[in-house]
């Protein structure tokens, strides 16, 4: 070992660099499947397709309650008072500013389709209740009013809007 | 692991936790400076290979949990859901599965390692009785395992091997209800075998620490079976054994990656992908194939008791082997006798598992006997007189001479010996599945496209045969692991998913209960399955004169005929997996008149290739039946050839992705390996 060449040197650790960089590779792709499979699988998937949900049976002033893709979604026919109360706050008083406007589906302006998952720590808000005749979250005491903005308490941001279409007046898809 | 290290690290930081937890220290003089004789050939390099089996069947058993759900309604289907939509789930799987072969395979080899270089004596006893604890965990845990897909095997597997315990005298049939928990296998059974097979692998890996902590204190063996004497008849592990290991590590791995990529169901039973049916018990019951000397042992004794101790005695001899044979000279190298006998022991091992698996009649019977005796006369009578009158060829004077003296090449044989030994055990095994469906032909072996390791599924036969399907055989049989969606999905039929869409919208499913309670109707979506013909299996009996047309999903891999041997050898090799189409193709094909001779059962129609002959389903299909619109001629013979490949799909839906991933491994493996084999010979070029 001694008495090995530099030339030889090179050679050596050409090998064993190249010998140590594949089975880097190797184990870097044997642990590529081994995480994969934590993702959500090809029935999962399948089952979280758009649902249509018809709004006829909800009268004014009532909500209901869907689930789509395992999230509980909030649809409510809001009454004409809480329409307005939602459009007469100055938005800049917000936490989380967003106009009510932009929160409803252009010539449905009653229905309020919001994701039922506080933005805090994800328990499910109870609609109609609290300060605001919105939304409270009896976990940690966050408040949202009529369009689903957070008012009061810990939740940093709005009750989410899932991806939804009017497929006609009285039936939306969701997804 | 031998006593308190010297070592010490030079980074303070290490030094600070080496001062309060002396674990580098640890490592270091355990798998680092450990000395290691350095005349260890190949085979000594089966303890890493047995560790590194052992990680992957924990990492991968661990996944399979995740997705897998203990329960006799939902067990067969959650196995078959993990196989089809989890993400490489179809890999875990066969990785898993496959991969018990492989532990016990290397088991095997490691044993027969230490009984030929006499591992077990003085002073490696309790290292040796150690290694029986394990592989005796290893078996409780394969059957387990075995157990957990709630196929027919797995469950009349359970059934028997569970009845064994009822041979005990006075308590058995106790014990048997205590094992079971009920008074049949069900439920509970599936149960705790689910928590003991999650549970035993960690034993496992306990024992093997101890295994290894033994090693480490008494030292390896050696093919010399001299002990070492001086610095120049060691070397470091650390590259030295280390890198020895990884270059067969490599190599195995290459023969486990052939299994898993190209051949994953030739070890298993196609009994296992029907589901458990506790009414109806499979023709022939084989356990998994690392069993069959013992059931071979088992099933030649004429008594329920004599047969259960003979079994497990024929385990725990291995136990007393350090006090049966007492020889001096610990390798068979420098006993002449012993090397004979020793040879002679494994043909007797290797043809009591083809027995195993052949049926328990006429000749088969005596020649279990026989090599029961021989088996057990091995270690009682062979081994205790050869280390009385055996005199032994003079031993090296120390492992450094052992390394200059030049000894033969015979690890080439043996390894050819060994895997057509294997082969043959394996085979013993698959010609048992089909040995007493007497009768009928052989089906012709067809050219499939999906044959091979380049193979892919012809999309125009997947188009038409689910065509004919869809108007032929759906009218009696479901299918019920097929979704729409799947229709789409890469490496299937080639649908669009708006024409599966399309075809799941045009049936009604039920759905509901609406706001008003009612069930109601919809179309159907790309999340539903097939449509069932009946809504359950009383119905569909009634409609078929008794008889259940079987759900299709797994048939191309739920069949299976007798190729014989040495024909099994070579479809390891040509990676021959077709069986399940062959048939299918040939039944279809198989309507002839009986023979005059032939007494048919009313209701029933004579086919050549069915086992008995004797079937209930009617002629299925004939010429110009369903409409070919690409211009394939309508005949019969391309139904059947259509259909098969869209069933084999069905059955194996990552077909192409599981080839097509197998390529790749394959070429990285193999560059893997030469790249270790150099890196290998740089390293041991020091040392010779």
């Amino acid at each position: 070992m001694t008495t090995t060449s530099s030339a030889e040197h090179t050679r050596r650790d050409f090998l064993f660099v190249a010998t140590g960089a594949v089975a880097a590779v190797g184990a870097a792709a044997a642990v590529w499947p081994l995480i994969s499979q934590m993702n959500p699988d090809a029935s999962t998937i399948a089952a979280g397709a758009p649902i249509e949900v018809d709004l006829a049976p909800i009268a004014e002033g009532q909500d209901i309650k869907v689930f789509w893709r395992g999230k509980p979604i909030y649809i409510m026919n809001r009454t004409k008072k809480q329409v307005e109360e939602a459009r007469a706050v100055p938005v800049s008083s917000l936490p989380d500013p967003q106009t009510d406007q932009a929160r409803v589906k252009e010539g449905h302006d009653q229905w309020l389709v919001v994701i039922g998952i506080c933005t805090h720590l994800g328990c499910i808000p109870i609609a109609h209740e609290g300060a605001y005749d919105g939304f409270f979250c009896p976990c940690h005491g966050s408040v949202y009013d009529t369009s689903g903005r957070i008012r009061q308490g810990p939740a940093p941001l709005n009750l989410p809007i899932p991806p939804y279409a009017f497929v006609s007046d009285t039936k939306i898809k969701i997804g | 692991m031998s006593g308190p290290s010297t070592y010490q690290p030079t980074n303070p930081a290490l030094q600070w936790i080496e001062k309060r937890l002396p674990i580098i220290g640890l490592v270091h003089s355990s798998f680092i400076a450990y000395p290691t004789p350095r005349n260890l050939n190949y085979w000594w390099t089966f303890g890493g290979i047995l560790s590194f089996m052992l990680g992957v069947q924990i990492v991968t058993g661990v996944i399979l949990a995740m997705h897998y759900t203990p329960h006799v309604d939902m067990a067969f289907n959650s196995v078959e859901s993990i196989v089809r939509d989890v993400n490489y789930g179809w890999l875990l799987r066969y990785l898993h599965s496959n991969g018990a072969s492989m532990f016990f395979i290397a088991v095997y080899i490691h044993m027969l390692r230490g009984l030929y270089y006499g591992s077990y004596k003085a002073p490696r006893e309790v290292l040796w009785i150690l290694g029986v604890i394990i592989y005796l965990l290893m078996m409780a845990t394969g059957f387990m395992g075995y157990v957990l897909p709630w196929g027919q095997m797995s469950f009349w597997g359970a059934t028997v091997i569970t009845n064994l315990f009822s041979a005990i005298p006075y308590v058995g049939e106790s014990i048997v209800t205590l094992l079971w928990g009920g008074y049949s296998v069900g439920n509970p059974t599936l149960n705790r075998f689910f928590s003991l097979h999650y549970l035993l692998p960690f034993v496992i890996a306990g024992v093997v620490v101890l295994h290894v902590w033994a090693l480490h204190v008494a030292g390896q063996n050696n093919p010399a079976g001299v002990e070492p004497k001086t610095e120049k008849d060691m070397v470091p592990f650390t590259p030295y054994a280390t890198i020895k290991d990884g270059f067969g590590i490599v190599c195995f791995m290459i023969f486990y990656a052939w299994f898993v990529f190209y051949i994953p169901n030739y070890l298993g039973d196609p009994d296992n992908y029907i589901m458990a049916n506790p009414g109806v018990t499979p023709a022939h019951i084989v356990p998994e194939w690392y069993y069959l000397p013992f059931y071979a042992i088992l099933r030649s004794i004429p008594s329920k008791l004599g047969g259960v101790i003979a079994m497990f005695s024929a385990i725990i001899v291995l136990a007393f082997l350090p006090w049966l044979d007492t020889a001096k000279t610990r390798s068979s190298k420098y006993r002449p006798l012993a090397k004979q006998f020793f040879w002679m022991f494994v043909v007797v091992a290797v043809l009591l598992g083809w027995l195993g698996g052949k049926p328990a009649e006429g000749i088969y019977i005596i020649a279990g006997r026989v090599l029961t005796f021989c088996y057990f006369a091995y270690f009682l009578i062979v081994l205790p007189i050869l280390s009385r009158i055996e005199t032994p060829r003079a031993v090296p004077n120390s492992i450094a001479d052992d390394v200059l003296a030049k000894y033969g090449k015979k690890a080439a044989s043996a390894i050819v010996a060994l895997v057509l030994a294997g082969g043959l055990m394996a085979g013993g095994a698959q010609s048992a599945k089909a040995a007493d469906e007497h009768g009928g032909p052989t089906p012709p072996s067809l050219s499939w496209s999906f044959a091979g390791p380049f193979g892919k599924f012809d999309r125009g036969a997947l188009q038409r045969g689910y065509k004919v399907y869809k108007e032929v055989c759906s009218t009696c049989h479901s299918m019920s692991l097929i979704h729409f969606r799947n229709l789409a999905d890469e490496g299937g039929p080639g649908f669009s998913a708006a024409q599966a869409l399309a075809v799941a919208s045009e049936i009604k499913v039920q759905d509901g209960p609406n706001d008003a309670g009612d069930m109601f109707e919809r179309p159907g979506r790309l999340a539903d399955p097939f449509p069932k013909p009946f809504p359950n299996e009383n119905a569909a009996r009634a409609a078929n004169g008794g008889a259940y047309p079987p759900d299709l999903s797994l048939m191309a891999k739920a069949r299976n005929y007798d190729r014989g041997f040495p024909q099994f050898v070579f479809d390891f090799f040509t990676q021959f997996q077709e069986k399940g189409p062959n048939y299918i193709d040939a039944l279809l094909q198989g309507y002839v008149d009986a023979p005059k001779d032939f007494a048919l059962p009313p209701g029933a129609y004579y086919n050549r290739f069915f086992p008995g002959h004797a079937i209930k389903m009617p002629k299925p299909i004939s010429d110009d039946q369903v409409t070919y619109d690409d211009g394939t001629p309508q005949k019969v013979e391309n139904y059947a050839k259509d259909v098969s490949t869209f069933l084999m799909w069905t059955a194996e839906p990552h077909l192409e992705a599981r080839k097509r991933i197998g390529l790749q491994v394959m070429v990285f493996l193999i560059i893997f390996a030469f790249l270790m084999y150099f890196t290998k010979k740089k390293v041991w070029a020091n040392a010779h």
